[in-house]
């Protein structure tokens, strides 16, 4: 089979869009509502997620056929949490800031549900190569709504994007909405972006 | 008359016509005007003498006396602060001036989204914002700007009522989801001490008054450790700095009367918030801490505040209170309880009324459901029995 046979390219699209794993799966909404008040902590937790679930996806995949049964999650979860350690380390490394504001978040992947639902239900029955696109593309698939949500309550909540603040904008009372910067508000901007994906694809 | 004018109206508006698009448009304004001679089509349907349009009427009634009140309040607060003489009447009128333009951005805003969705789903115009409406300018301080007021509608109208189903299948009441909004959004300009009255001169009424001037609240005083001086007659009143409509506790009353006697409200919602209030402030005022002026209020919190204003028009709304007349109680004993608790025991909540209530709408099903069970279990095992 070639590596980018039709396929293998569902397996990558399909989390993005129409089996998104936040939108359509409803996984992982603790933390899209928890790091998403600032776009910056939304980047840098999608990717991290990402580089997880595909490298966790991979290594499950070559080890599948020798993981007994009965203690699989064990091993899902060893090989996970080294992971995320790796990931925590790099992070405290290299964007201090930026993993002080994830503060647990970043531990917390370990029990992230998308990541525990890509390893049981695709790495443990797939070739490590098919794994690794659809780590790949369930992590983007949440990525991109975190940034979404991050976009929209950073620029309503606080007037500003990445960090800096629009010049226009920040006197205008309207653009330091609080409520934006409550988790509250995110669950109701997740609704919204399901509301929306759901009447383009039609799906019921 | 009114008749002629819809009938000569209508073949516009229906199927094929030139303003289908304004359907239904027309068909609330006809509903609303006069009472439909359609029935229901489909199985058996048992009516009341009144529909709920006619109801929504009664509310708004009831509403009025709170409604004068608080427009004479507004000028009285205004020209008070300036430390200038005037006329009931010219009191009067400054208040309807500042007002005014708040219902009419209520109203217009929420039935607007109203309308372009009944015309979407291709259904009938529902008659449930009529209320709110009116209530919504009436419970948020007079220094509310306009457009934080529209989106704070916007937002109730389609996520506290749209998304449910409209009018009737909400969870929450949608009047106190605005003010919910406005409170955690822009708290600054929902509480504290600069927003109690109005500022701006208009049309040579009111005075203008020096920016920062400030003036809070007799619950803001005792949260910050003052304790508030009132006489009886002013709580009464309604001559004290609060939410519009909430201040004077005769137009409530007043309004209370007129949904009690129209048996709209129930009195066993409204009764039990007063006894459960009363209960929990006397034992705050028993046994509170010392320096917490807020807890010794006693009665008076009953007075003060949002209380009355909930505890009539809010907490007594059909369709987020509880259903069954054994859950009224505890629904409405809880409200007054938590209204008091929250008030006394967080500093950062001045007013507890709204946030009682709007926890409580979230228990109304929970209470229902376990009173039907138990009517259930019991029917059951009377059965059993025999």
């Amino acid at each position: 089979m070639s590596l980018f046979s039709q396929q293998n390219k569902e397996v990558f699209t399909g989390p993005l869009n129409l089996n998104n794993p936040v939108v359509a799966q409803v996984l992982g909404i603790c933390s899209a509502l928890a790091v998403t008040s600032q776009l910056e902590p939304a980047i840098v937790m999608g990717l991290s997620v990402t580089v997880i679930t595909a490298f966790a996806n991979v290594i499950i995949s070559l080890l599948r056929k020798t993981i007994p049964n009965r203690i699989r999650i064990i091993v899902q979860l060893v090989v996970v949490a080294t992971l995320v350690t790796i990931v925590s380390q790099v992070l405290k490394a290299f964007a201090y800031d930026v993993s002080v504001q994830l503060s647990v978040y970043v531990g917390l992947i370990i029990t992230n549900c998308i990541l525990m639902g890509r390893l049981e239900a695709f790495a443990m029955m797939n070739g490590p190569w098919e794994s690794f696109l659809d780590g790949v593309g369930s992590g983007l698939g949440y990525a991109w709504i975190l940034v979404v949500v991050g976009f929209v309550r950073e620029l309503l909540g606080s007037a500003s994007l990445f960090g800096y603040e629009i010049p226009v904008l920040t006197d205008c009372d309207f653009f330091h909405n609080g409520m934006m910067t409550m988790p509250a508000m995110a669950l109701i901007i997740c609704g919204c972006v399901i509301w929306a994906h759901r009447s383009i694809n039609k799906v019921d | 008359m009114l008749k002629e004018f819809f009938d000569k109206i209508r073949p516009h508006v229906e199927e094929g016509g030139k303003f289908h698009a304004f359907r239904s448009l027309f068909d609330g304004f006809e509903t609303f005007a006069l009472v439909p001679n359609t029935t229901s089509k489909v199985g058996a349907a048992i009516h009341d003498a009144i529909d709920s349009k006619r109801i929504m009427s009664f509310v708004v009634i009831a509403l009025i006396p709170a409604l004068l009140v608080g427009m004479y309040n507004i000028g009285f607060q205004n020209y008070k602060a300036a430390g200038v003489d005037a006329s009931i009447i010219q009191m009067f009128l400054y208040g309807l001036i500042v007002m005014l333009p708040k219902i009419v951005v209520s109203y217009v805003v929420g039935l607007g989204i109203e309308f372009v969705v009944a015309q979407w789903k291709n259904e009938e115009i529902q008659e449930g914002f009529l209320v709110s409406g009116l209530i919504i300018p009436m419970i948020v301080p007079v220094g509310t700007p306009l457009w934080m007021l529209a989106v704070a509608v916007a937002f109730s109208v389609v996520f506290a009522k749209e998304i449910f189903g409209g009018t009737g299948m909400n969870i929450f009441n949608p009047a106190l989801i605005t003010r919910a909004f406005l409170f955690f959004a822009w708290p600054t300009k929902m509480s504290g001490d600069q927003v109690w009255v109005s500022q701006d001169s208009w049309f040579g009424l009111g005075n203008v008054l020096p920016d920062g001037f400030t003036c809070a609240t007799p619950l803001g005083e005792a949260a910050a450790g003052v304790a508030p001086q009132l006489s009886m007659c002013e709580m009464f009143g309604g001559l004290m700095p609060g939410s519009i409509g909430e201040t004077s506790v005769i137009a409530i009353a007043i309004g209370a009367v007129i949904l009690l006697w129209t048996r709209i409200a129930s009195w066993k919602t409204m009764g039990s918030v007063f006894v459960g209030g009363a209960l929990v402030a006397l034992l705050f005022d028993a046994c509170g801490a010392e320096a917490n002026q807020v807890a010794h209020l006693g009665l008076d919190h009953l007075w003060l505040g949002g209380f009355c204003f909930g505890a009539v028009f809010m907490a007594t709304d059909p369709v987020t209170s509880c259903r069954t007349e054994n859950g009224k109680f505890i629904y409405g004993f809880l409200i007054g309880a938590l209204a008091i608790t929250i008030r006394v025991l967080n500093p950062g909540y001045p007013e507890g009324m709204m946030l009682a209530i709007l926890f409580m709408n979230m228990f109304a099903p929970l209470i229902d459901y376990c009173f039907v069970q138990s009517n259930i279990n019991k029917r059951a095992k009377r059965i059993s029995n025999k």
